[in-house]
């Protein structure tokens, strides 16, 4: 087992997965390293973005410091973490709200819905639209309870190279099939012709490249721009798939869930924290992609009239537990750590602003209530110097802003703009 | 067409702002952090300011429409008031953090100073403030459609441009000015850096005349620049020495 000074050293998926075989190589390790949390990310809250540090600035913080130092070095590099994380977060979300406002396939409803969100909301009775929505995010909620359980169940036994599989195959899924789908209707949107062997050479070209970065080494910016892209693909599922009210509902009850299980005792993400640093390994394994793939391999088998997009169901359950990701946010010596389900959550959420209606003020409030939240988060990490829920506080603001500007400050906007009033 | 009054209005109001936060901002993670938290504070004045706009509106008679405007008024000028006292809020809120960063700093000095987060925060103001007014009317001007076809002025694109500008550089110089007044205690700054806002606001209720409110708007962000130069150290000699050159 790779036993380290801090967990991010040498972790990769190799060595998270792998005990002792695969020792990381000693040149690519600085670099590697700040890759790993964006790869990470993908686990369960592995927070991301340390892949932004500079080696100098690793050198200093990898230095053997007693815990006085240490606090200040962490609260003297607090700013610049910060910052590594909003470009990133900044990233998927422009890529997601680009995306929303030019390709409409993200923004039209179909009479399509996961499984995950089985009742249908009619948008004629406001109370049964209420109602149904609640029910569709209990359903969403314990379903992910249910998987995570299954996955600390699973990581407490050891079952590695299961998990590692899986993980391949569920990124595997993503980066050809989803990105496949984008593709395809970003051509549509600009009516571009494309040939089917063009298109297959550059989605392989981009898959392949795409498993080796996350999976082994790649350069750095690379691996961090395949991981935003990964995250904006996912977000826009979500988007996509989730009923209007339910979207807004699970969103609240996801933030709640996720401090919930970050900090109670019993809570299944911190009983895996917990036993992931009593291994002495990195808190993420792939372990998030496995139980994706069983619900995979099970929806296969059903019968459905409906087309292909009904994989998509099945890949929704992967998405979920990205979510996991987002869940914590690590101080690391390497630097902060965000949880790739942290990316596509707020990604969502953005992404949701920007899909109703033309308003971009509703968008550009919840895009810095979020970057705000994150910031808030940043700091409460910096003082408690623990793993902390990174959805609850920005969820917060940006659910708060969402609504409050969409229905009080756009009439006035529009009422100020129509008569060329400035304020 | 569009496309070029689009990039036209959006490098007009944005075009400075831009340049200010990539030559002195984006290098410096601390001042990135203060212009997201001072465009925060500015969005929760206009939160605010528009839910009590939006509270006398329902409660008051949707059909007169000089009873609307007239509550439109007063929101734009509760909605400035609005504006300075979280402008204040911020400052204290800055100088605790500032506080708090020199007591954790290797010598006891803070790495960003008074002056520099004034600046920033005013910038912070000035962006949110520019983009919630203009990026409606950017995305607008994509088309297609006709401008002023109900009888409208020709010129509404040009004028937004110009006074988002205007509002975009008048925030920045207030906050030098404000923060450095709330510094001294000199309450006499606070008040004319609130009255000149109030007064822009209302120059602003004269579109579309715009020659009533564009040129002395203008005027006003004129002063207050060469205020706010002298007001954060700048000194004539430092300006010559700046044009020839010596250090």
């Amino acid at each position: 087992m790779n036993t380290s000074d801090s967990e991010e050293d040498s972790y990769n998926e190799r060595s998270a997965l792998v005990q002792c075989e695969s020792p990381t190589i000693p040149s690519y390790h600085q670099d590697h390293d700040m890759s790993l949390p964006q790869e990470t990310d993908t686990k369960r809250g592995r927070p991301v973005s340390s892949g932004l540090d500079e080696p100098g600035l690793v050198e200093r913080e990898r230095a053997a410091t007693p815990d006085g130092e240490e606090e200040e070095l962490t609260l003297k590099y607090g700013a610049k973490h910060v910052i590594m994380l909003f470009i990133p977060v900044t990233l998927c979300m422009v890529v997601v709200v680009a995306t929303i406002k030019s390709v409409s396939f993200y923004t039209e409803k179909t009479s399509q819905q996961l499984i995950y969100t089985p009742f249908k909301e009619d948008p004629n009775s406001v109370g049964q639209r209420l109602l149904y929505s609640l029910l569709n995010t209990i359903v969403m909620i314990s379903v992910i309870v249910v998987m995570t359980i299954i996955l600390v169940v699973l990581y407490k036994y050891r079952c590695y190279k299961f998990i590692h599989g899986w993980l391949i195959l569920s990124s595997l899924m993503l980066l050809f099939w989803f990105s496949f789908m984008y593709l395809g209707e970003v051509f549509k949107t600009y009516n571009v012709a494309m040939d089917y062997p063009t298109l297959a050479m550059i989605i392989w070209n981009f898959g392949v490249v795409g498993m080796i970065c996350i999976h082994w080494k790649g350069p750095l910016r690379l691996q961090q721009a395949y991981l935003i892209v990964i995250s904006a693909l996912m977000a826009l599922i979500f988007i996509k798939y989730l009923p209007e009210w339910s979207a807004w509902v699970i969103l609240a009850a996801i933030s709640i869930y996720d401090l919930i299980a970050v900090l109670c005792p019993k809570g299944p993400l911190r009983m895996l924290v917990e036993t992931a640093q009593e291994r002495n390994e990195p808190i993420f394994p792939a372990l998030i992609y496995s139980s994706a793939m069983v619900w995979m391999v099970g929806m296969a088998d059903s019968n459905n009239p409906d087309s292909g997009e009904q994989h998509l169901f099945i890949l929704f359950f992967f998405i979920i537990y990205k979510h996991f990701s987002n869940i914590l946010v690590l101080f690391t010596k390497r630097g902060v750590k965000l949880g790739l389900g942290d990316f596509i959550f707020y990604s969502v959420l953005v992404g949701k602003a920007a899909a109703n209606g033309g308003d971009w003020n509703t968008t550009l409030a919840c895009f810095v209530a979020i970057l705000i939240g994150l910031c808030l988060t940043l700091l409460l990490l910096a003082i408690f110097k623990k793993a902390l829920p990174a959805l609850p506080i920005s969820i917060t603001f940006g659910l708060v802003f969402y609504f409050s500007t969409d229905n009080l400050v756009r009439p006035f906007m529009d009422s100020l703009a129509a008569h060329q009033y400035y304020i | 067409m569009t496309l070029a009054v689009f990039f036209g209005c959006a490098f007009i109001a944005f075009g400075p702002s831009f340049a200010l936060f990539v030559f002195t901002i984006a290098r410096e993670p601390l001042r990135v952090i203060i212009l997201i938290a001072g465009a925060f504070f500015w969005l929760l004045s206009l939160l605010l300011s528009s839910l009590v706009w939006f509270i006398a509106i329902k409660a008051s008679n949707s059909q007169d429409p000089s009873l609307q405007r007239g509550l439109l008024i007063f929101g734009v000028f509760f909605s400035v008031l609005l504006q300075e006292v979280f402008r204040f809020a911020y400052y204290r809120l800055l100088r605790k953090a500032n506080e708090g960063l020199a007591a954790i700093s290797d010598d006891d000095s803070s790495a960003i100073s008074v002056r520099q987060m004034a600046y920033v925060a005013g910038l912070g103001f000035g962006i949110m403030s520019g983009a919630f007014s203009m990026i409606n009317v950017l995305s607008d001007s994509l088309g297609p459609g006709t401008v002023g076809i109900f009888g409208d002025s020709q010129y509404y694109f040009i004028t937004a441009a110009l006074m988002t500008l205007a509002l975009t550089l008048l925030h920045t110089f207030w906050g030098v000015v404000f923060f450095e007044g709330c510094e001294k205690s000199r309450w006499w700054v606070i008040a004319a850096v609130v009255s000149l806002h109030l007064l822009v606001a209302g120059l602003s209720l004269l579109n579309p005349l715009y020659e009533g409110s564009l040129p002395p708007v203008y005027v006003i962000t004129l002063l207050m620049g060469v205020w706010a130069f002298f007001s954060s150290g700048g000194s004539l000699h430092s300006l010559s020495a700046l044009c020839t050159r010596k250090t």
